[in-house]
C-alpha cells in the first residue's frame, strides 16, 4: 500500500478531552405494531431503542456491544439517519440532525458513512466495483483532482485491493475482499464518522483479522471517528477506545476500555464478559468468574419495568422493579465510567467463591453431579 | 429417573478402542464446474464418552465429513470412498435401511440453525417424540412422557405445556435446547454437533455449552463438536482436529494443540484471533490470502500459498509433495519438529500476548 495516498488528517485535539463530534441524548425509536380488524390500529410498539445517551469524539472509536435485539443496529441506523427517531436529539458537529430534512441532511450524509454487516447483500451485483465506489462521489457531485477514476483506484489500493480490478463485479471477490470494497465506498467521501455495523461477523476467522487491521489503520491514519457495532467482545476490545454496553434498548454501562473489561460494575456486563469463550494459552486454571444467566433476552414489546435486566439479574430487589436506574458514575468508578445499576457489582472479573448459575436445568445437573 | 440410564452392558467396551473410526475418507461432488474434493483423505478416531473437536474455516470440509457419517449425502451427486466404522459396523457401504436404524438412535445430530432444522408444521413435542417412537416402538403416551422429561432436563420451563408449542413460539436458545432434547432422547452413543451455538448470543451460548457438557457426563455419549471458534472448542473438546481444505492438518489433545500448536495454519488461526486478555497494542496477525478453492486445490500442501514459512523448507517440497499427518499427536507439515518448536517459541508465541 503506497504512502502517497493522503487523506485529511484529524482536526481538533485528539489527546485528553476529545471534542464531541456526535452526541446523542435520550435517543428513542419505537416501531409501531398494527393489529385489529377491520380497522387496523396501533396496538403496541417494539421499543427497540429507548433513551440512549452516547457521544463520539473527533477521531475516537467507540464500541457498541450487546446481544441481538438490544437495539445496537437500530442505534446505528438512527445516527446515520436511515431511520427517523421517535424522540431524542442527535447532534452532529453542533448541528441538530434528529429531524433534519433530506435537503438539510445532504451535506451531513457525506460526512457520516456506514459499513454494513453482510458484504454479499450490501453491494449491487449488477454494478462493477468501480461504479459502486464512485457512486457516492457522483451523487454528491464531487470531482476530485485527477478525476473520479483515479480516486477510485487510489481507494482500491488503500484498502488492499488491486486497482486493476476496477471493472470486476462483486461476485468475483471473496467475502473479505467484498468487505474491503464496502470500506472503500465508505471512504470515498472523506467521512468524519463511520458507523460500522458488525463489519466482520460474516467473515471467516482468518479473514476477520485482515478487515479489523484495515479498519484500525484507516481509523488511526485518517483520524476518522468510528462507531463500531458488534457482538464479539474480543474484537470490540481490540478496536475501541471507549465502549457502551446495551441491553434491551438501553445503555447499561459506558466507559473506557479498561474500565469495561477489567472493572465492570453492571451485572449484565459481568455476565457478558464471563460468557465469552476464551482460549486459555498458559497453564493457569480458569481464574475468571463464571456466570450463567437463565433464559433469553425478554421481548422489547413488553420490556420489564424499572431496570430491564432485573428479570435475569441475581442481585435484583424490589427497587429494581419500580425505579429505572440512571446512567451515572457510581461510587468507585473512574471518570467517564457510567453504570445504570442500583446495586453495582465489585469492579473485578476474578473468579468468585461460588459460581452464579441461574439456569435451572444447568443448576440441577450440576447439583446432581456433585 | 431410571428410564434415562441405559443398560450399562452396552456401554462397557473392552478398553478405550475407538468407537468411531474414519479412515482415508474422500467425498467428492461433481458439479458443473468440475469435481469438488470436499474431503480428501481424512482419518480420525472418536473414543467413547470423549469429545472430538473439529475446527476449520468455511469450506474446510468439516460439515461434509459429519454428514457423511450419518449418510446424509445424495448418492447421485456425491461419491464417498474410504471407511467409516461405527462400533464395528461399516457405514460407507451400509444400506439406507440400516442407516435409518442408526440415525436418531445410535447417532444423533444437532444442527447449526434450529429454526431451519425444526419443521414449522409440527409441534416441538411431536418432533422430539418421533425418533423415540420410531426406534423403541414406544406408544404415543410413553413417548410424550419421555419427551416432556427431556424438555425438562434441557431446561424448558413448563415442559408439559411447551410440548404442544410450535417452533416459532420458542426463542432461539430454547429451540436449540429442544434440538438437544431431540438428539438425546434415544440416548445416542455418538452425538454430532455441527456449530450448535453459532447462531446464538454469547450468554445463551455459554448456557448451551455448559448444558451439553453436563448432559454428556450423564448420558456418556461421545461428541463430535464442529465449530470455527477456537474459544468454544477449548471449553468443550478433549481432542482436536484442525481441518484445512478437506484435510486434517493437525491433531492432538486440546491442550497440546492450543498451547503448543505445530502447524502454521493453527498458528495463523491463533494469532488472528483477538482475546479478552490479549494485548491491544499488538496488532492482529491475519493469515494472508483467502481459503483455497476446492475445485482446484493447490498442489502439495494445500496451505503453502498462504504459508509464511515455506522458505524454511528445502527445495519445493511444500508445493510438490503433500505432507502426511502422523497418527496421534502431530501436524501435516514439511517443517521439522525442532524447526517448528523454535519457530513457534521465537516468532508466534510473542504475538499471542
Amino acid at each position: 500500500m503506497s504512502d502517497k495516498l493522503t487523506l485529511p488528517k484529524p482536526q481538533g485535539p485528539v489527546d485528553g478531552a476529545v471534542e464531541p463530534l456526535l452526541s446523542v441524548e435520550g435517543l428513542t425509536k419505537h416501531f409501531p405494531i398494527y393489529g385489529g380488524f377491520p380497522i387496523k390500529r396501533k396496538v403496541g410498539a417494539v421499543q427497540a431503542v429507548d433513551g440512549v445517551d452516547l457521544t463520539v469524539g473527533v477521531g475516537e472509536s467507540v464500541g457498541l456491544v450487546g446481544e441481538s435485539g438490544c437495539g445496537k443496529s437500530t442505534t446505528g441506523r438512527l445516527i446515520t439517519r436511515l431511520l427517523e427517531p421517535t424522540a431524542g436529539r442527535i447532534t452532529y458537529a453542533g448541528q441538530d440532525i434528529s429531524h433534519a430534512s433530506r435537503r438539510q441532511l445532504a451535506p451531513v450524509r457525506s460526512e457520516i458513512q456506514m459499513i454494513f454487516q453482510d458484504p454479499y447483500s450490501s453491494l449491487n451485483p449488477r454494478q462493477t466495483v468501480g461504479t459502486i465506489i464512485k457512486s457516492p462521489m457522483e451523487v454528491n457531485r464531487i470531482n476530485p483532482p485527477g478525476g473520479v477514476e483515479k480516486r477510485v483506484r487510489e481507494l482500491l489500493e488503500l484498502v488492499g485491493l488491486n486497482p486493476e480490478h476496477y471493472n470486476r463485479f462483486p461476485h468475483e471477490f471473496s467475502g473479505g475482499q467484498r468487505q474491503r470494497i464496502g470500506v472503500a465506498r465508505a471512504l470515498a467521501l472523506n467521512p468524519k464518522l463511520i458507523v460500522a455495523d458488525e463489519p466482520v461477523s460474516a467473515l471467516d476467522v482468518s479473514i476477520q483479522a485482515q478487515v479489523v487491521n484495515l479498519l484500525q489503520k484507516v481509523q488511526e491514519e485518517m483520524g476518522i471517528a468510528f462507531l463500531f457495532i458488534a457482538h464479539d467482545l474480543a474484537i470490540v476490545r481490540h478496536f475501541s477506545q471507549r465502549l457502551a454496553v446495551m441491553y434491551l434498548g438501553k445503555v447499561v454501562e459506558v466507559g473506557d476500555r479498561d474500565s469495561i473489561y477489567n472493572r465492570p460494575r453492571h451485572p449484565y456486563t459481568h455476565a457478558l464478559l464471563s460468557a465469552v469463550p476464551e482460549v486459555t494459552l498458559d497453564d493457569g486454571t480458569e481464574d475468571r468468574e463464571r456466570i450463567r444467566l437463565s433464559g433469553d433476552v425478554p421481548s422489547p414489546i413488553h420490556p420489564p419495568s424499572g431496570c430491564r435486566f432485573r428479570t435475569r439479574c441475581w442481585k435484583a430487589q424490589d427497587k429494581c422493579a419500580t425505579t429505572v436506574p440512571p446512567l451515572v458514575q457510581v461510587p468507585g468508578n473512574r471518570e467517564g465510567h457510567l453504570t445504570a445499576c442500583h446495586f453495582p457489582e465489585n469492579p473485578t472479573t476474578e473468579a468468585r467463591a461460588e459460581d452464579i448459575v441461574l439456569d435451572p436445568a444447568l443448576a440441577a445437573l450440576e447439583k446432581e453431579a456433585t | 429417573m431410571t428410564t434415562l440410564t441405559k443398560t450399562e452392558g452396552a456401554k462397557a467396551p473392552g478398553g478405550p478402542e475407538a468407537f468411531l473410526s474414519v479412515r482415508d475418507l474422500r467425498v467428492r461432488f461433481s458439479t458443473e464446474d468440475g469435481i469438488v474434493k470436499a474431503v480428501d483423505g481424512l482419518s480420525f478416531d472418536v473414543e467413547r464418552g470423549k469429545t472430538l473437536g473439529i475446527v476449520g474455516e468455511s469450506g474446510s470440509g468439516k460439515s461434509v465429513t459429519n454428514l457423511t457419517v450419518l449418510g446424509l449425502h445424495n448418492p447421485k451427486t456425491a461419491t464417498v470412498e474410504g471407511e467409516i466404522v461405527l462400533d464395528g459396523k461399516e457405514l460407507v457401504t451400509a444400506t439406507e435401511k440400516e442407516m435409518e436404524k442408526l440415525r436418531g438412535n445410535k447417532v444423533a445430530m444437532i444442527f447449526q440453525d434450529p429454526l431451519t432444522a425444526l419443521s414449522p408444521y409440527y409441534t416441538v413435542g411431536r418432533q422430539i417424540a418421533e425418533p423415540f417412537m420410531k426406534h423403541t416402538g414406544a406408544s404415543k403416551k410413553e413417548a410424550k412422557a419421555r419427551a416432556v422429561e427431556m424438555l425438562d432436563k434441557v431446561g424448558i420451563p413448563q415442559p408439559a405445556m411447551r410440548f404442544n408449542d410450535y417452533p416459532h413460539q420458542f426463542s432461539g436458545g430454547m429451540r436449540q435446547r429442544a434440538m438437544i432434547a431431540m438428539s438425546l432422547i434415544c440416548d445416542p452413543d455418538l452425538l454430532i454437533a455441527d456449530e450448535p451455538t453459532t447462531a446464538l448470543d454469547v450468554t445463551v451460548q455459554a448456557q448451551i455449552l455448559d448444558l451439553l457438557k453436563d448432559l454428556q457426563q450423564e448420558f456418556g455419549s461421545a461428541i463430535i463438536f464442529i465449530t470455527h471458534d477456537l474459544g468454544v472448542i477449548s471449553k468443550m473438546a478433549d481432542d482436536l482436529l484442525v481441518m484445512y481444505s478437506g484435510r486434517a492438518v493437525e491433531r492432538g489433545s486440546v491442550r497440546e494443540v492450543l498451547r503448543a500448536p505445530q502447524h502454521p495454519y493453527t498458528w495463523g488461526l491463533l494469532s488472528s484471533m483477538p482475546r479478552l486478555g490479549g494485548d491491544t497494542a499488538q496488532a492482529l496477525t491475519p493469515i494472508p490470502g483467502s481459503p483455497p478453492s476446492l475445485l482446484n486445490p493447490p498442489s502439495g500442501c494445500p496451505f503453502h500459498p498462504r504459508c509464511a514459512f515455506t522458505a524454511e523448507v528445502s527445495g519445493n517440497r511444500c508445493s510438490d509433495e503433500r505432507p502426511p499427518l502422523p497418527a496421534g499427536r502431530g501436524a501435516a507439515c514439511h517443517l521439522g519438529d525442532e524447526q517448528r518448536s523454535t519457530l513457534f517459541i521465537e516468532q508466534i508465541k510473542p504475538r499471542l500476548g
